[in-house]
Order: C-alpha cells, then structure tokens, then sequence
C-alpha cells in the first residue's frame, strides 16, 4: 500500500509548523544575545570612551537591523498558524496560552512603537544617555518576548494553574501559576543562554574571520616578498566581494596604518566571544543538566527517549551512542558509561532511572530516534564549544589569542555551532513531548485544523519556495555585512534605506540631518567611494 | 440565535470590550495598510520609476507599524475568543496563507528595491511589491466575502472544504477591496505629492471611486440575501428606521468626495487631505454596515462574541496590558504621522 508510505494531513501540518518555526527562531535566537552584547557595548564605550567599542557597536548593529526585521517578518506567521493548522488546540488552550502570546505581541510592538528606532538611528541626535536607555530597553524587551513566548510553550509542556472543563478546554485558575509552570524557569535560562551563546559564535566566527584574513595577508607579503598595502593584498587573496575590493583598501590604509597590530575591533570581537564561551558554555551545560531534571520529573518519557533507555533499572547507564528501536523495544549496539544516567539524574549511584516499557506504548514519543540523535548533536555541540572556549583561555594565557590561526579556524567553523544547538535543542524538547501538544491531556492528532491534505500540502510548498527566496536573500545580505571589515569611524545603519525593524518610530526624524537628506539608496554609509 | 441572558458583569462587558478592541484593530489595519497596499496596487500606473520612488517614499516611515495592527488582531482574536480563532482560520486557510505569504515578500520587495544594485534589479524588487500588495489585497478582501457568507460549523469546529471560501460573492469583494485599497492609495498620492504625480493621482482617484462606490452599491444589494439575519436587520420595519442612516450617510459623503476632487488645486495643506478623508469616511461607513449586519454574531451564523468569548479569566488578564500599551502605540503612531506632514518630493528622498 502506497498510502501507508505518503505522509498524512497532520504530518505535514506538523512539518509545516516545524519549518517556519525553525527558520523564525534562527533570528530570536541571534537577536536576542546581540541586543544584549550591544548593550554591553554601548556600556563600555560610555564608560571607558575608547573608541573601539562604539566602532564595534556601530558594526553589529547594522547586522542587528537586518536580523530583527526577518525575526519580525517569520514571526507574523506564527501568530496565524495556531488558527490556520491547530485550531483544535486553539480553541481548547487558547485561554491560557493566548493571553501569554499576546503579551508577546504587546511587548514586541512597544518596543517597535520607540526604543528600537532610536537605537538604530538616533546616536547622535538624543543624546548619550538616552540612547544607552534605548539600547538597554531593546535587550530587555527582546528578553521579555523570549520570556512570554517560552512561558506559552513550556505550559504545554507542563501544564499548571488550570481547570480542565468537561469539554476538554482548559481555562485560567491561577496566572502566576500558569506563567511559571514547572518547566518554565529552566527552559528559559537554557534558551536563552543557548541564544547568549549564539551570539558570541557568530561574533567570534567574525572576528576570526577578519583576523584570519589579516594574518594571511601578513604572511603572503613574508613569503613573496612583495610590497603592497595589507589591505590591498587582503583584498587580492581573498575577497572576491566588492565591499573589500582593492579600491577600497587604499581608503583604509591610512586610518589602519595608525593602529597597532591586527584590527581592534576584530580582537575585541574575538576576545570578548572566547571569554563568553569560556564563562558561559560551561555554565550553559549545567543548566541543561538541570532542564534535564526537569524533565525526568515532568516528562519521563521524554526523558528516556533522549537517553534511549528502554528499560527501568538501577545504575542506569549513560548512552553515547547506539540504535534505538523502538519496534523492538531496545537500544542496539550501545556503547554506554555504567551508573551515570543514574548519578546525573538522581544524583544517586544507584538511583532508579524510568525506562520507556514502563510507560504506555501510546505515549512514547513519536520518534524516538530523532528525540535521541538530536539530543547527541545537542550535547556534542556543547561539548565543542567548552572546548573552544577552554582552548580560547589557554591561547590567551599564552599571548597568541589573536595570531594562532588553528584558533582561529576553529572559530570560524564554530560560528553556525549555536543555530545547530538551538535547532536540535527545540527539536529534542518538540519532537519529545509527542504524542501529546498539551502534554498528558490533549493528544497532537486531535489539535489540528479540520484541513484537507492537499490543503496542507499545497501552504507548505509555499512557505518552502518563499522562505528560501526571501530569507535567502536576506542571508545572503546578512554575510554580505559580515565579510565588510570593521573599521575605525564605523558608520551609522545605512540611512537612505527603510528596514522593518525602524518599526514606526520616527527614525528619519532622529536623523533629519545634512547626512540623511543627501543619501542616495547605494550609499550605505560604510561602504567607501568605488 | 438569542442573546445569552445569563450574563452579568465582567461576563457581559469583557467580550464587548474585546469586540471593540478587536474591531478597532482590524479597522486602523484596513485604514493604514490599505492606503500602503494601494501604493502597490497603482505601481503600474506609475511608468516613470521617478514616480515610483515618491510614492513609496510618502509610506516608507509608517508602512510597517501600519503592519503590525493585523499581527494585533490576529493574536488577540486567539487569546479573547479562541473559538473564533479557531474556526475563522481554518475556513478561510487558503486566502490566509497567501495573504501572509504575499506581506511576506511584499515587505521584503519594499526593503530590497532600496538596496538593488542594478535597474533590473530594482524592475523585479518593483514587480514582486506590485503583485505581492495586489495579493494581499484581493485574498484579503476573498477572506472578508467568505466570511460574512457565513462558515459551515459542527461543534466547535470548521465543517466545510478547503475551496469553500471561493464563490462568486467572496471574488467580488476581493475585487471590491483592491479598489478601495486602490482609492486610497490615489488619495494619499494626492494628498502627499505634487507635480505631475499629483495630476496622475487625481486621474486614478476618480476612477477608482468610481470603481469602489460601484463595488459598495453592489456588495450592499447582495449582502441582505446571503443570510436570513442579515434581510431582517436590513429589510424589517423597526430595524430598518436604525439602519437606514448608514446608506444616506454613505450617499452624502460620496457626494462629497466628487466634489472635493472636482476642487482639488494640489496647492497643499488639508484642503488636498480632504479626498483622503472622506475616502477614509466611507471606509469606516462600510465597516459599520457591516457591523450592523453581523451584530452580535463573530463568527456568522453560529457563534455570538459572548459564546465564543475566553473566560473572564483570559480576556481581563490581556486587557490589563493592552489597557497601558494600546494608547500609548496610538499616540505613538500619530505622533509619526504628524511628524510625516507635508509633501513629498523626488528631491526629499527617503526620510
């Protein structure tokens, strides 16, 4: 039978939810750590006044612009899809998780309503001070939407503060409840310091980058001898884009000249990502320790389909690697650490550690191998980056932070390491708690839309074909601003562009300016005369 | 279907509130998008990409916020009354999903065709805004038609297919929409620019009134057969004395209309925002026929806003925030218009 092997209606319904929601987080979960470096950034320049940390800021938060406008975008989506593909669901949890998403919404469009403009425009029209309030606003705004958004996602995981009427509809009892349920702090730490730490690959794979491309220039003058501008080489070897072209070099060349050693900014970049990682990876694995706890409490059989245990036992074993199979009940070809499931779970040697034959056939996760896998390249992932960020530590005490180009390809290969992590970490929490949406009372099959399948099938081919184009295209822009070489008087955002995420704010008014009324579209501000 | 006559308090007042607010947000996204959407929808008119460019740059500070009232709408409706979320979306899946698809690229084509390097470039940027507010527009306007035909409902659930939202009423009003989007975008263009682009405005206004006051008169006609509620509100004696002032107000600000056009000098100030305005009236006129049509019903036939209201648990708690945060977007946003007075001119650029 050939139907047996096509994919159903709620299938695709959940696939179509598991893309746009995939390719919505990538940009929550860069923007979020982002808001907060520039934070630190714009701090540290007021406080210091040295000019690399305004530079910096300026740098990222051009790329901070475009990230959030594609967060906003993907997001409008969302907010349909819980009507569109899961009305059921809609309708019988909607009154507690509805008044959460819309909070979300509120506190999204207040920020758009000012602080984000002004952050983006208006450094040199209201002031210092006033500015740091707008940056510190936007990050603990962009806080604040993860903070409702998480809450209405970890109630369906563990649902708290409610009365179930006898219709099967769940209505608020007790908001503070309902808000911090069970698994909602510690979701809430390890996502956003797993946003935390997005950021600082991405910042760091920058930096390294830049410092790469210098160090290589440097070495291609020893070695051939030739006698030429660093920046000029730089662009010869290795920069096929225009932005760095030759032509551009020599615009540089004086400002660079001045400075010693390689590009501060990319050093600053690159130091302040390896001491995140350093501090923050290993902090990061302890609150996933924690959120595992959790789980082991809250949701068991979530739990033992990331371990792959299938048995209940005493001095249960962690599992590296292995097969499992969940038509045989087993997990195949284990190679497995004796009693520690049991110590990091129960923090008992010997503790007892639920296997998924103990619990109902009908609620195990629908995937077991995915919940399994996922979670491996999860952990592996984090296991890299404490790596990375030790071997950061080390380079430094030894003063070769900045010139050890091991480092910094390592680095650079890291950079996606975050998104990964954060998409195999959603999809172990997602795919985990199958079978149910909320979880132990309202089953996924009996949450979706009374939507025919070739409805489903026909939206989900759409999203494809739109997202890659649109979001391609602002990917590739994204890069394209990553690969421009962070410089000294680094620009404003470009001004004679409208982005989504100036919001509604008046921000043309906050750069009215001999600058802004001259700017033609080509002329984003750091790109030099070509 | 009878009021509930159980109702008391909070039970009674949260869900009217919530109407209200709901309402009210779905009406300033038609009033300010619908304006931005027909930019998009006249593109074709505009050959000279000079003109083009003005154009956009009168919405460029406001398009987005203007936005942001449908992502308003939309989740409240799922926090406040989560069954018609519930049963609206499903039935109207198809024209939804191209509609969210079409601001999608819309919105991303307004951002690149700023930075496109090249005239092709920007030509296919121009094409993609133009097709994509057209979209937008159109399954908007199909949603609409769909919807107060009424949706099949068994339960607590959407019962009818997934073509069920096409008919020849719901392909009328998506057209009726794209040319009162269009009028409205003539008529911001007339009260935002001067010059030939002015002129060309004023030409396209006239004949996307006549457009849309021909779509009114038509959609009105239909409107009491397609359900027997609806003929009653309209067509029964007590009632129709209540309803009656709605088409002669309508009447009158047509009449008004010609003649602020047949006025207009494009010599600036708010004389040239009249046409705008009164555009905007009969706007709000439709709305509120159309209210008294559904009066009190959310989701037409079956489903009144106090039976498919969240409990007051839900609505009261949302309220407390939208309460602080609504007005303050409000003034917000009509501090930006303020600030966005006057004309806009190809020399003024993006700002």
């Amino acid at each position: 039978m050939i139907d047996a092997l096509l994919p159903s209606a709620l299938d695709l319904a959940r696939f179509q939810f598991a893309f746009t929601v995939v390719w919505h987080f990538l940009f929550p979960a860069f923007t979020i750590g982002l808001a907060s470096y520039l934070a630190v950034l714009e701090g540290l320049w007021l406080w210091t006044g040295k000019a690399v940390y305004l530079d910096t800021f300026r740098y990222w938060l051009k790329i901070f612009a475009v990230a959030f406008a594609m967060g906003v975008v993907s997001g409008i989506v969302m907010s349909y899809q819980f009507g569109t593909n899961w009305s059921v669901l809609s309708d019988k949890a909607g009154p507690v998780i509805g008044p959460l998403m819309g909070y979300e919404v509120l506190t999204a469009f207040f920020l758009e309503a000012g602080f984000l403009g002004v952050m983006l425009f208006g450094l040199d029209r209201v002031g210092k001070g006033l500015h740091m309030l707008a940056t510190a606003l936007v990050a603990t705004g962009t806080f604040f939407s993860a903070f409702w958004i998480l809450s209405a996602n970890s109630w369906l995981h563990t649902p708290a503060g409610y009365t179930l009427l006898p219709d099967g509809r769940f209505v608020p009892e007790d908001w503070w409840a309902i808000i911090f349920n069970p698994s909602f702090p510690f979701r809430l730490a390890h996502t956003v310091t797993g946003a935390y730490l997005t950021t600082a690959l991405i910042v760091g794979a920058v930096g390294a980058w830049h410092l790469l491309r210098e160090h290589r220039g440097h070495r291609a003058v020893r070695d051939t001898g030739m006698e030429s501008t660093p920046g000029a080489r730089t662009g010869d070897v290795l920069s096929p884009d225009p932005i760095s072209a030759p032509g551009s070099a020599a615009a540089r060349r004086g400002t660079e000249s001045s400075e010693a050693g390689p590009n501060p900014r990319a050093r600053l970049m690159f130091s302040m990502a390896m001491w995140m990682l350093l501090i923050v990876a290993p902090i990061q694995a302890v609150l996933g320790d924690l959120h595992g706890g959790n789980t082991f409490e809250h949701q068991p059989a979530k739990l033992a389909a990331m371990e792959g245990h299938f048995h209940t036992e005493r001095g249960a074993p962690a599992i590296l690697f292995g097969l499992p199979d969940a038509e045989a009940g087993e997990t195949r070809m284990q190679v497995a650490i004796p009693n520690l499931a049991s110590l990091y779970l129960t923090h008992d040697w010997n503790g007892e550690v639920r296997g998924l034959r103990d619990i109902p056939r009908d609620q195990w996760p629908t995937n077991i191998p995915l919940v399994f896998w996922s979670f491996r390249t999860m952990v592996g992932l984090g296991f890299l980056m404490i790596g990375l960020g030790t071997l950061g530590g080390i380079m430094r005490l030894r003063g070769r932070l900045f010139d050890t180009p091991w480092l910094l390809r390592a680095a650079i290969a890291m950079g996606p390491a975050g998104l990964l992590a954060v998409t195999a970490g959603w999809i172990v929490t997602e795919a985990g708690r199958q079978p149910f949406t909320v979880y132990g009372h309202l089953r996924t099959a009996d949450s979706a839309s009374p939507i025919a399948l070739p409805a489903v099938a026909t939206s989900l081919a759409a999203f494809v074909v739109v997202y890659f184009v649109v979001f391609g295209a602002g990917i590739w822009y994204l890069f394209k601003l990553f690969s421009q070489t962070p410089r000294p008087q680094e620009g404003a955002p470009p001004q004679g562009q409208p982005i989504r995420s100036a919001g509604i704010t008046p921000a043309p008014s906050v750069q009215r300016g001999p600058a802004a009324s001259a700017a033609p579209a080509a002329s984003a501000a750091p790109q030099p005369a070509e | 279907m009878d009021l509930p006559t159980d109702l008391s308090g909070w039970a009674f007042w949260l869900p009217l509130i919530w109407a209200v607010l709901i309402a009210l947000a779905v009406f300033l996204y038609v009033c300010m998008d619908g304006f931005d959407l027909g930019i998009g929808i006249l593109f074709p008119f505009m050959k000279e990409k000079a003109e083009r460019d003005v154009a956009v740059n009168t919405v460029a500070p406001v398009w987005d916020g203007n936005e942001t009232w449908l992502v308003l709408g939309g989740g409240g409706l799922l926090a406040v009354f989560p069954l018609a979320y519930a049963v609206v979306l499903p039935a109207l899946y198809m024209p939804l999903i191209l509609m969210l698809l079409a601001l999608v690229f819309r919105g991303v084509a307004f951002e690149m065709r700023f930075r496109a390097e090249n005239d092709t470039q920007q030509l296919w940027w121009d094409r993609a805004f133009s097709w994509g507010s057209m979209l937008a527009a159109f399954t908007q306007g199909i949603a609409l038609g769909a919807f107060v035909q009424g949706i099949q409902v068994e339960g607590r659930a959407y019962a009818g297919g997934w073509w069920d939202w096409l008919s020849p009423f719901s392909v009328l009003t998506g057209l009726a929409l794209m040319a009162g989007y269009a009028l409205l975008g003539a008529c911001w263009l007339l009260w935002k620019t001067e010059g030939p682009l002015h002129t060309r405005a004023a030409t396209l206004a006239w004949r996307f009134a006549l457009a849309t006051v021909g779509a009114i008169a038509l959609v009105s006609a239909i409107m009491p057969f397609l359900q027997p509620a609806f003929a009653a509100r309209w067509l029964s004696f007590p009632n129709l004395l209540l309803a009656a002032p709605v088409p002669l107000l309508v009447a009158f600000l047509i009449w008004r209309f010609f003649h602020a056009l047949a006025e207009d000098t494009g010599h600036g100030g708010m004389v040239d925002a009249r046409p705008f305005l009164l555009a905007l009236g009969l706007f709000a006129l439709s709305y509120v026929g159309l209210g008294v049509s559904m009066w009190p019903m959310i989701v037409p036939p079956a489903f009144n806003i106090w039976q498919a209201a969240a409990p007051p648990a839900s609505q009261g708690f949302l309220l407390v925030g939208a309460a602080v945060l609504i007005p303050i977007i409000l003034a917000y946003t009509g501090y930006v218009y303020w600030l966005f007075r006057g004309k806009v001119t190809h020399e003024s650029g993006y700002h």
